[in-house]
C-alpha cells in the first residue's frame, strides 16, 4: 500500500476514529458521508471505545505475503463498547478459546511491513481482555 | 510550582522464555547463568510488537491514570534504542495515536539504556520552565542480544510512560530534584548498520555501571542532603538481578528498598524501559509520603537521578490501568527457542 494511502486512513486505523449519525445514531466506521439507516449527512466524530465483543471469526491459514510469517491467525469482526464495528486480527490468541462473544480490547500494533526497506504500517489487532 | 508526575503507565508484551530454553541450545550451564545473572526469565515482543506500539500502550495506561486530554500534551518524547526506524521519528507515530498531534513537539532519544529517563528529565524540565502544560515521557525497547552471547539471556521488551504536570490536583508524585553524572565510558555500544550490539564484558561493570550509578546517587543525595535511610523505594537500572543489588548494599540500601521496584529477574533488561517500569511498580504500591530515588543507567556511559515525593492521588488513580507486576506475572505464554528465534527474526528467510 502506497504511505499516502495509508495516511489518509491514520484516524481510522490510528485512532478508531468513528461518526455517529446526528439524526438516528448509528455509528459507522470508517465514517460515511451519508447514513446508511436514515440517509442523514450531518456526524459527530468520536474515537471509539477500544473494547468491545468478538462477533464471528475464523481462523487464516493462507494469508497474503505480507503476513505469511504470521500464518495461522485469527481474523475477526469486533461489535466495540458503544457502538460500531470492525474487522481485526485477534492477536495473542490460542484458538481453543477464540469464540462469538469473548472480551476484547484493541491494542496499537505493527499491522505489516512493505518488505525490508518500505513503511511499517501500524493500527490496531484485538486480543483478549484477561484481567 | 511543584512539577511531577500526573499520569504513569507500564505495558509488557505477554511472551516469556526461560534461561534453561536458552542454555541448552548454546550448551550453557542455565544454573550458572540463572545464578550469576538472578535471572530466570525474560520478556519476548511479538512479531506485531516493537518499541512504538509499547510505547502507545504504556501511554494509553499513562492518559487513563492522568484523566487529561491528550491534547493538552505539549511534548512526546520517546527514549529507545531499538527505535523501528533508522530515519523517521518514533514520536510522531506515538503522538498520532494518542491524539496529541499536531500541536506538540517530538523527538527520539538515544543512549543505550538511559534514553527514558532522558525522555522523562526533558518532559519535566519544560513543564518546569512553563513552555508546555504536559510533557510525555517514554522508555521502551525492544532489545536485542546477539545468539549464544551472555546478552542474550537478559535482552527483553516493555515500555513505561510519564506524563509530567504541574497541576496539585493531579499530582501523583512531585519530582523535587534530579542530579545527572556523565562520563566517556566505552562499556557497550552498536555501529550503524550492526544488528546486534557488542560489550566491554566485565569493562560493563566496575568501571561502568557501578561507578557511574554510585557516582549520580552520591551526587543526588549530596545535592538534596538526603541519606539512604530517608527513601522508602530505590529504583536502579536493571541490566540483570545482580548489579542492582550490589549498587545498592555499596549505598547503604537494604534489599527492602530495591527489591519493589526490582523487576529484572522475571522480565530481564529491557534497556530504556528498565528503570522507569520499575518506577511504574513501585508507583503501584507505594503510599503517600512515601519518598523514591530512581537511577537510571546508559552504556557510554551516564546515568540521571530522581528524587520523588509519593502524593495522595496515587491512591485513586493506580487501579485506573492494568498494574506492572500484574503484566509481568500474570497473563504469560512461554516460548520454546525456535519460536523465540523465529519473533526476534534471528532466522535467515527466503527474499520475496
Amino acid at each position: 500500500m502506497p504511505p499516502a494511502r495509508s495516511w489518509r486512513a491514520y484516524p481510522q486505523v490510528y485512532r478508531l476514529e468513528a461518526a455517529r449519525c446526528k439524526k438516528c445514531g448509528k455509528v459507522s466506521f470508517p465514517p460515511r458521508l451519508v447514513c446508511n439507516k436514515c440517509g442523514e449527512r450531518e456526524f459527530d466524530r468520536f474515537n471509539m471505545k477500544r473494547t468491545g465483543k468478538v462477533v464471528t471469526h475464523t481462523i487464516i491459514r493462507t494469508p497474503s505475503d505480507e503476513f505469511s510469517g504470521e500464518a495461522p491467525f485469527a481474523v475477526g469482526v469486533v461489535e466495540m463498547d458503544g457502538g460500531g464495528r470492525l474487522t481485526t486480527q485477534i492477536a495473542d490468541v490460542s484458538f481453543d478459546e477464540l469464540k462469538i462473544g469473548l472480551p476484547v480490547q484493541m491494542e496499537f500494533r505493527r499491522l505489516y511491513t512493505e518488505g525490508d526497506a518500505g513503511v511499517i504500517h501500524y493500527g490496531h489487532k484485538a486480543v483478549p481482555i484477561r484481567q | 510550582m511543584a512539577v511531577g508526575i500526573i499520569g504513569y503507565g507500564a505495558h509488557l508484551p505477554r511472551r516469556r522464555i526461560k534461561v534453561e530454553e536458552i542454555a541448552k541450545v548454546w550448551g550453557a550451564d542455565a544454573p550458572s547463568y540463572k545464578k550469576g545473572l538472578e535471572l530466570r526469565e525474560k520478556s519476548v515482543p511479538a512479531l506485531d510488537e516493537d518499541t512504538i506500539t509499547l510505547s502507545v500502550e504504556a501511554t494509553r495506561n499513562a492518559l487513563a491514570r492522568a484523566g487529561i486530554d491528550a491534547k493538552d500534551i505539549g511534548a512526546v518524547y520517546v527514549g529507545s534504542e531499538s527505535h523501528p526506524y533508522a530515519v523517521k521519528p518514533s514520536g510522531v507515530t506515538v503522538a498520532e495515536a494518542i491524539g496529541a498531534t499536531p500541536d506538540c513537539h517530538c523527538a527520539d532519544f538515544e543512549f543505550a539504556c538511559k534514553a527514558g529517563s532522558e525522555g522523562m528529565f526533558v518532559a519535566y524540565g519544560l513543564v518546569k520552565a512553563g513552555l508546555i502544560k504536559y510533557g510525555l515521557g517514554i522508555g521502551a525497547d525492544t532489545s536485542q542480544g546477539a545468539p549464544g552471547d551472555a546478552l542474550e539471556y537478559s535482552a527483553a521488551a516493555g515500555a513505561a510512560a510519564f506524563i509530567m504536570g504541574a497541576d496539585d490536583d493531579r499530582m501523583i508524585a512531585t519530582i523535587d530534584d534530579s542530579y545527572s553524572f556523565m562520563t566517556d565510558t566505552p562499556d557497550f555500544w552498536r555501529r550503524e548498520h550492526q544488528f546486534y550490539p557488542s560489550h566491554g564484558g566485565r569493562f560493563t561493570g566496575e568501571p561502568a555501571y557501578f561507578r557511574t550509578v554510585t557516582g549520580a546517587i552520591k551526587g543526588m543525595l549530596e545535592k538534596s542532603s538526603m541519606k539512604p535511610g530517608d527513601f522508602k523505594y530505590v529504583i536502579f537500572h536493571q541490566p540483570n538481578g545482580k548489579f542492582p543489588k550490589r549498587a545498592g548494599k555499596q549505598l547503604g540500601f537494604n534489599f527492602e528498598q530495591i527489591d519493589v521496584g526490582r523487576l529484572v529477574p522475571t522480565l530481564g533488561n529491557t534497556y530504556s524501559g528498565a528503570s522507569p517500569l520499575g518506577l511504574t511498580a513501585v508507583l503501584d504500591v507505594a503510599e503517600p509520603g512515601d519518598r523514591v530515588l530512581m537511577c537510571s543507567y546508559g552504556s557510554g556511559a551516564g546515568s540521571d537521578a530522581f528524587v520523588l515525593t509519593v502524593k495522595d492521588r496515587v491512591r485513586e488513580v493506580r487501579d485506573l490501568a492494568p498494574k506492572t507486576r500484574w503484566m509481568l506475572d500474570e497473563n504469560v505464554t512461554y516460548l520454546e527457542y525456535g519460536e523465540y528465534a523465529k519473533l526476534r527474526r534471528k532466522i535467515r528467510l527466503a527474499a520475496h
